[in-house]
């Protein structure tokens, strides 16, 4: 399998766009679906949403916002390089009909993921609905894509540096007091923002669906490392998911999982950054 | 056989058994006294001529002695290894009646090794090709045997496989002390020297799906040797407390990621000081053995039975005790206790007595009442056995299953849709390598008069 990167730009402070050659993955994938990337021999396998792909060129999108060791190693590489594995895809693709009328609410990287989700939610039929949000404004991605994915967008930045300051939950809760509804509604964000529009949705009981991220493996059901609890229950996220009822979600188990190796992350994280440091001395 | 010392070995990931030399089994292969009626093949699911082959030993021919396994065996410097010998060949060995068996597995062992050292592999004969194609899914022992099979009638093969390393539980599950992973390497690439394909990071139900093998990319059969993969839970409180492996997600990331050389490679694994691995199959035995190779103070093997009723080999039992594994017989946990930052700081068990016997025919354990206590672990290893992956099953119609989503095969292993095959753990539940292999050998047979008889063109 080639899995070659055929283009590679940076698109906002960290983040990353890859255009990867991968035809059979392309032909599948739909909305939801991810995969799991393993850059090298040394690398762990991560999980990533597939954020497009291209049927010509046999080719996926991934966009990757570099927070720790495996993340930054991704960012670090260029057109022309090979991953060592790019499997996929996985997951069940998010449900999706022509219900009437959407909200697609991202945070952050998220939005990445909730991109092929608002586009196809439109395909469908739907009247879609967008609020995306980040930290700040060099952190923002996607806008143009959502734009075009949405009949309406909102934006909002932490910080107010661009567009509406405030979280996201902001203009989804002013949409959902002003009578607006929505038949489904589709959040995908760090936790506490998924969090926070689960407790905004349930009392008007819209049906709200989140995209989990725990901690994954193998990505097809062999390891059970990426169990989350729903609706009192263990599911593995990978197989079972990555979206579930997010009023039926148990975050804080999965934040506290997820929590699992931060030492570990910070030694390898300190130990890529060191290399990479003597790596540009040893040029110089 | 010879063993690195107990307390030497829990300290590295390095081979236990060491192997015999040649002394050691030219004198073991005296032992075989050449019977008329050698009982011994009867109990070798892969039917290897067992007297033939220490006879070349004995006329110092190792290499022949090899090749004369390869003819049956394609993977023998694992089954050496691996196989429950004890349970197959050499209980039916003749001097097993009388006293000990021929070590068979051993001396198997040491002309695969002799054979591998010096790579001095026969040229297999393989049959003009028939232009037909067959796919196999999963690379675990079943369906590696099947694909050598396949390969050597004439046919052409592809190996899909869902992790990036092949192998199946040879290189995810058993540990490289156990089966050192550069075996498995050169076992798979005299496969690849007959024209055996394989393709990694295929998830065969989701990359694509057996219909589309059969229909779009042209293969005339397809045999599913995907294993039983899917770990099973207790279901009892506190049991998603960070710290709480599935005995194949900690082995996956010790053998499949290289965990133990954290931060060389990049996926962490954690063993605190203390350590309970729940169950004691071959799966809790591998899995604790491992922990204590990670470095912990105490590793508690926590069993419902007791030691007559332990499903591992023997000789793992053994190893395992001498490395200082502790045995808690007949106790179950019963809820598990974590901190506030969600990782397991303890867990609750109760004491068992032996009841009546159940369906498997062992005692079944009924806890006492009242004998619940606690007890400090940071590390918890689930081991208490694994289902099949519905991956395959449920994107394939007309697939039949048993409700545990096993797959029903006939003797032969013929599922329930013409051109399609099955074997090894998925159909058997977990199992052994060698009745794994010996279900691909007989799919590859009754896949190869499928492919030669005319029937399938008849019908389409
Ligand atoms: C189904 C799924 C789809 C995903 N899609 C994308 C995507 O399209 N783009 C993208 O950039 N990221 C995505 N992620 C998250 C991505 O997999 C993680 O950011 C990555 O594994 C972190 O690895 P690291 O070594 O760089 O960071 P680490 O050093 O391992 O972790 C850094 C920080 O990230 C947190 N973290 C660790 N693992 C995960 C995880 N699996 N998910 C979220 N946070 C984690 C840690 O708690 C820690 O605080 C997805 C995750 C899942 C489960
Ligand atoms: C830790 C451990 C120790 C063991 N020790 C011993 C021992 O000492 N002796 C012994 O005889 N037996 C032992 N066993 C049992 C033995 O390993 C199994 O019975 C045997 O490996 C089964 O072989 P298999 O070919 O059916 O499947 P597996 O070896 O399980 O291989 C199945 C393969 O299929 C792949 N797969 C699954 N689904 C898909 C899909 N949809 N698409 C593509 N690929 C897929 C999996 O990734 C896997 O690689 C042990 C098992 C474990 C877990
Ligand atoms: S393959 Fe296993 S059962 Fe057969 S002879 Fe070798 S050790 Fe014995
Ligand atoms: S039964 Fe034992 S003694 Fe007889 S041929 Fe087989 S190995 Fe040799
Ligand atoms: S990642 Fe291993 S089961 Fe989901």
């Amino acid at each position: 399998m080639p899995n070659r990167i055929l283009e590679k730009s940076s698109i906002a402070d960290g983040v990353c766009r890859f255009t990867i050659e991968a035809p059979k993955i392309a032909k599948k994938r739909k909305a939801g679906n991810f995969v799991v990337v393993r850059a090298n021999e040394y690398a762990e396998r991560i999980p990533l949403t597939i954020v497009d792909s291209d049927l010509e060129r046999g080719s996926i999108t991934l966009i990757v916002q570099g927070v720790g060791k495996s993340t930054r190693l991704l960012n670090s590489l260029h057109a022309g390089d090979e991953l060592a594995d790019v499997i996929g895809p996985l997951g069940h693709p998010t449900p999706i009909d022509s219900f009437g009328s959407v909200a697609c609410v991202g945070g952050g990287v998220g939005t990445a993921e909730v991109l092929p989700i608002a586009r196809a939610a439109k395909a469908a039929g739907n009247e879609v609905v967008s609020i995306i949000g980040a930290r700040t404004k060099s952190l923002l991605i996607l806008e143009d894509e959502m734009r075009e994915a949405s009949d309406e967008l909102f934006i909002v930045t932490d910080d107010g540096s661009y567009e509406r300051q405030g979280l996201v939950i902001d203009p989804l809760g002013d949409l959902i007091f002003e009578g607006r509804t929505f038949d489904v509604i589709y959040a995908i964000g760090p936790m506490p923002m998924m969090r926070a529009v689960a407790d905004l949705t349930e009392p008007y009981n819209i049906k709200t669906l989140v995209s989990l991220n725990p901690i994954m493996i193998d990505g097809t059901g062999m390891c059970g490392g990426c169990r989350v609890v729903v609706g009192g229950k263990t599911r593995f996220a990978c197989v079972d998911g990555p979206e579930f009822d997010a009023h039926q979600v148990d975050f804080d188990t999965l934040i506290r999982r997820n929590r699992a190796y931060a030492a570990e992350e910070k030694i390898a994280l300190e130990r890529y950054e060191s290399e990479q440091v003597a790596l540009l001395e040893g040029l110089v | 056989m010879p063993c690195q010392e107990a307390d030497i070995r829990r300290m590295n990931f390095r081979e236990v058994a060491i192997g015999f030399t040649e002394d050691q089994a030219l004198l073991e292969a005296q032992r075989c006294i050449s019977c008329k009626n050698p009982t011994c093949i009867a109990g070798c699911p892969v039917e290897i001529n067992i007297p033939h082959f220490i006879l070349s030993i004995l006329k110092h021919d190792y290499v022949a002695a090899a090749d004369i396994i390869r003819a049956k065996n394609s993977l023998p410097a694992i089954c050496g290894r691996v196989c429950q010998q004890e349970d197959q060949c050499e209980a039916k060995c003749v001097n097993a009646i009388k006293g000990t068996s021929v070590g068979i597995g051993r001396l198997e062992r040491f002309v695969a090794d002799y054979q591998i050292d010096r790579g001095e592999f026969a040229t297999p004969f393989i049959a003009p090709q028939t232009g037909k194609r067959v796919a196999l899914v999963g690379s675990g022992p079943a369906s590696l045997t099947a694909a050598g099979d396949l390969a050597r009638m004439g046919h052409k093969v592809t190996v899909f496989e869902a992790l990036h390393r092949l192998g199946g539980v040879l290189a995810y599950g058993i540990p490289e002390f156990r089966l050192p992973k550069s075996i498995v390497g050169i076992e798979i690439r005299q496969l690849e020297n007959i024209g055996v394909e394989f393709v990694t990071s295929c998830v065969v139900g989701k990359t694509e799906t057996v219909d589309e093998l059969l229909d779009e990319e042209g293969y005339d059969a397809v045999f599913l040797g995907t294993g039983a993969g899917l770990p099973y839970f207790l279901n009892v409180p506190g049991e998603n407390f960070a710290g709480i492996y599935s005995a194949n997600e900690f082995l996956t990331r010790v053998n499949l990621m290289k965990g133990y050389k954290f931060p060389e490679y990049d996926t962490p694994v954690r063993v605190g000081k203390r350590v309970a691995v729940l169950g004691a199959g071959n799966t809790a035995m591998d899995a604790a053995r491992v922990a204590m190779r990670l470095g912990p103070e105490k590793v508690y093997m926590v069993y419902r039975r007791s030691r007559t009723e332990v499903p591992a080999r023997a000789e793992e039992v053994e190893h395992a005790m001498e490395e200082g594994i502790e045995f808690q017989f007949l106790t179950a946990p019963t809820q598990f206790f974590g901190n506030t930052g969600g990782w397991v700081t303890g867990m609750e068990v109760i004491n068992m007595e032996l009841g009546e016997p159940d369906d498997s025919g062992r005692r079944r354990p009924i806890p006492i009442k009242g004998t619940e206590h606690s007890f400090d672990v940071d590390t918890v290893i689930v081991a208490v056995g694994q289902g099949p992956n519905p991956l395959v099953q449920s994107t394939t119609p007309g697939l039949n299953t048993t409700k545990w989503g096993n797959i029903i095969t006939d003797e032969a292993g013929l599922t329930s849709r013409p051109g399609l095959y099955a074997g090894g753990d998925v159909v058997r539940g977990g199992s052994t390598v060698i009745l794994a292999m010996g279900d691909g050998k007989k799919a590859a047979r009754a896949i190869h008069e499928y492919l030669m008889s005319n029937a399938r063109f008849t019908n389409t």
